[in-house]
């Protein structure tokens, strides 16, 4: 069926909830309202305002809440509202989600997901625009997920519905809607930890993940145009990383950009330059380059533009890196 | 009966007053079996934590959180709980681990630096405790969430002190289970400390219990160093969690008798008079008093329970102690349910350097 990234992540939660009643969902606005995005639209009718829980307003409460419910068995997911509101919450993710398993030699795993919408380029308001993954890719426990199209929103989160650890499931809100695409009726699995090769190419290689492929995509064309053939690398799990995937990428191309919308420093982009020096430096036919955010406060909607990577921007990086 | 005792009338439930003397017509059945296993749970409390302070000193034993003091409260709400309540605890529970029998050793475990300690034996219901202070209220509402959910007739418990009713979590967790109705009993030991910040700089109100009320749900006021008043408030608690009545604050009134932990120096806060005017509250004193009275204490029987008490802990810290630390393994193993490449490399490479083969 040809759906959008928020029915094909609508479906996903349905079909699971239909199949195991362990799954319910805690969030905000969640219930009647069906999200603010709409995501769990209709969710409430089909499964009942005790399966979907419209809390009070308290995004620690909705995680510290979800693990205390993981200890009798269950698999909720949290909805948090937007990324920018995530950090109350931020206590319960760090030192408890992520730590439980370990701290009790396996005894109390907490297999939750917390999905939230992320990213910039929508003109929101202040706080709406956050892409702090990196925050949550530096805590040993996380998975860190991120879909850039329909097809994998529902794949990836079905995984994630089902993995033993805890997930975050950053959603691009700026693809919510973009895009249709044909997703398949029934459930299935893109598994974690895979990314994907979403254009092939031989001269570079571009990394980038979410909100950011339709843009290296848009480059990589521009380019083709020019004669420079790009690999486009979707990252889809930020944490574990597929770096097998990327470093043959890399010693193929023997040319890396990462492209990412959070600014530059300590971003994710510096991990994966490293992990390139470390595993393909001798392949390399140029420095690896980033394409980020600066580092900056997300400006407000007027001179958005100027802070998210555009395909123009990339273009340019891409001819810094062949002409290097 | 909890009822009667209105903490914004100041009015604080004692059952038992320093001399073990009772309150007439509040004196809970407890039958006689229960009254020793209490006692000996008490007297083992005070011998385990008088042997982790030794320990600690000898470098056998990490920093470490003292529980003395607070005998009355650990023991008496956990033996109102039953197999199937839940305890959330924080990290001053000593007298709740013995009570519900979770091992002694594995306590000891912990804090010799084994996470292996947590590891609760399957069939008990007691989650890790929580360092990070007041967090772990949110994980008692939420398995009070999930016990309505399944439709089961349990209590919540869930333990913090003074300071944590400062913390945004406290407020959080109150909020919620006063909405959703949860089966939860929180239980505030007031030690009158968070390290060196006294009681009234972390609230303005004239009680802890009487906060419950503007969640929605009754709040109480107990003589935390009178094993009985905990009991029954605990014991009235959780029956109106499991039987679907919804949540009740229990603010147990103690006294932190030592140091924060090991490397806190209460002298540079606290007078050594203050301390003194608190020994002769002492709990495991009071509820000896009273079985006397009741003519089930003599010489011979303390002499009976120390033995036993000294006994147990001895076990354990030979078992604990026994116990090789973690395995380099165990210490990646469980970060997620299987190994990552990063993982295994990393592992890989420590072990590697552990065994001299590295650069």
């Amino acid at each position: 069926m040809i759906m959008t990234m928020v029915q094909a992540i609508n479906q996903a939660l349905s079909q699971e909830m239909a199949r195991d009643d362990r799954y319910l969902i805690l969030g905000e606005d969640v219930g009647r309202d069906g999200g603010v995005f709409r995501v769990t639209e209709g969710l409430v009718d089909k499964f009942g305002p005790g399966r979907v829980i419209d809390t009070p307003l308290a995004e620690s409460a909705g995680v510290g809440a979800a693990v205390g419910m993981t200890a009798l068995g269950l698999r909720p997911i949290v909805e948090i509202q937007f990324m920018g509101f995530i950090y109350p919450a931020f206590n319960q993710i760090v030192s408890h989600v992520a730590r439980l398993r370990n701290r009790t030699r396996g005894r109390f795993p907490v297999p939750l997901t917390i999905r939230t919408p992320y990213g910039a380029g929508v003109k929101a308001l202040e706080h709406h625009s956050e892409s702090t993954e990196a925050l949550f890719c530096h805590i040993p426990g996380l998975t860190v997920v991120v879909p850039s199209n329909a097809y994998d929103a529902k794949g990836l989160l079905i995984a994630s519905l089902r993995s033993e650890d805890p997930v975050i499931f950053l959603e691009p809100t700026k693809l919510y809607r973009a895009d249709k695409q044909d997703v398949p009726e029934e459930p299935y699995e893109v598994p974690l930890g895979q990314a994907k090769i979403v254009r092939e190419g031989k001269d570079l290689t571009i990394i980038a993940w979410g909100a950011m492929i339709p843009v290296a995509l848009k480059a990589a064309e521009k380019a083709a145009a020019e004669g420079l053939s790009a690999e486009v690398v979707d990252l889809r799990t930020l944490s574990p990383m597929d770096r097998e995937t990327m470093v043959a990428s890399v010693k193929k191309t023997g040319r890396a950009i990462v492209l990412h919308e959070a600014p530059k420093t300590c971003g994710l982009g510096a991990e994966i330059a490293a992990l390139i020096g470390e595993r393909a430096l001798l392949s390399l036919a140029a420095p690896v380059l980033r394409v980020t955010a600066p580092d900056i406060t997300v400006p407000l909607s007027k001179r958005e533009d100027y802070y998210y990577p555009s395909p123009e921007r990339l273009l340019r990086a891409i001819h810094e890196i062949m002409e290097f | 009966m909890i009822e009667r005792f209105d903490p914004l009338k100041g009015e604080r439930l004692q059952i038992l007053d320093v001399a073990g003397e009772v309150r007439a017509g509040l004196e809970p059945a407890i039958d006689r079996e229960s009254l020793r296993r209490m006692y000996l749970h008490m007297a083992t409390a005070r011998a385990a934590d008088t042997k982790a302070l030794k320990l600690q000193r000898q470098g056998r034993l990490g920093t470490f959180a003292s529980s003395r003091g607070h005998e009355a409260c650990q023991v008496g709400v956990a033996s109102a709980m039953q197999g199937p309540d839940w305890l959330f605890p924080y990290f001053r529970d000593l007298g709740m681990y013995i009570t519900l029998g979770y091992p002694l050793q594995d306590y000891f475990h912990y804090w010799m630096g084994n996470e292996v300690g947590l590891r609760t034996p399957e069939g008990l219901n007691v989650y890790p405790l929580a360092i990070p202070v007041a967090s772990q209220i949110l994980h008692a509402v939420g398995a009070g969430m999930a016990a309505n959910y399944r439709k089961l007739k349990i209590a919540v418990v869930t333990t913090f002190g003074d300071g944590a009713t400062s913390e945004g979590d406290f407020h959080e967790a109150m909020n919620f289970a006063g909405v959703f109705k949860t089966p939860n009993v929180f239980v505030c030991y007031n030690n009158q400390f968070a390290i060196s910040v006294p009681r009234s700089r972390q609230t303005a109100s004239a009680t802890i219990a009487q906060k419950a009320f503007a969640y929605g749900f009754r709040g109480v006021q107990v003589d935390g160093n009178d094993i009985l008043a905990v009991y029954a408030a605990t014991k009235e608690a959780a029956e109106t969690a499991r039987s679907g009545g919804g949540p009740i604050l229990i603010e147990a009134y103690t006294y932190r008798m030592g140091d924060h932990t090991t490397s806190d120096d209460a002298s540079r806060y606290r007078t050594k008079d203050a301390v003194l005017e608190w020994e002769k509250k002492d709990p495991i004193i009071r509820f000896q008093l009273y079985l006397k009275k009741k003519g089930q204490w003599d010489e011979a029987y303390e002499k009976e329970v120390q033995d036993r008490a000294s006994e147990a802990v001895e076990k354990a810290v030979e078992a604990a102690e026994a116990r090789p630390p973690a395995a380099v393994e165990d210490l990646f193993a469980f970060t997620y349910a299987a190994m990552t490449p990063n993982l295994k490399e990393q592992l890989a490479s420590l072990d590697a350097y552990l065994k001299g083969a590295a650069r």
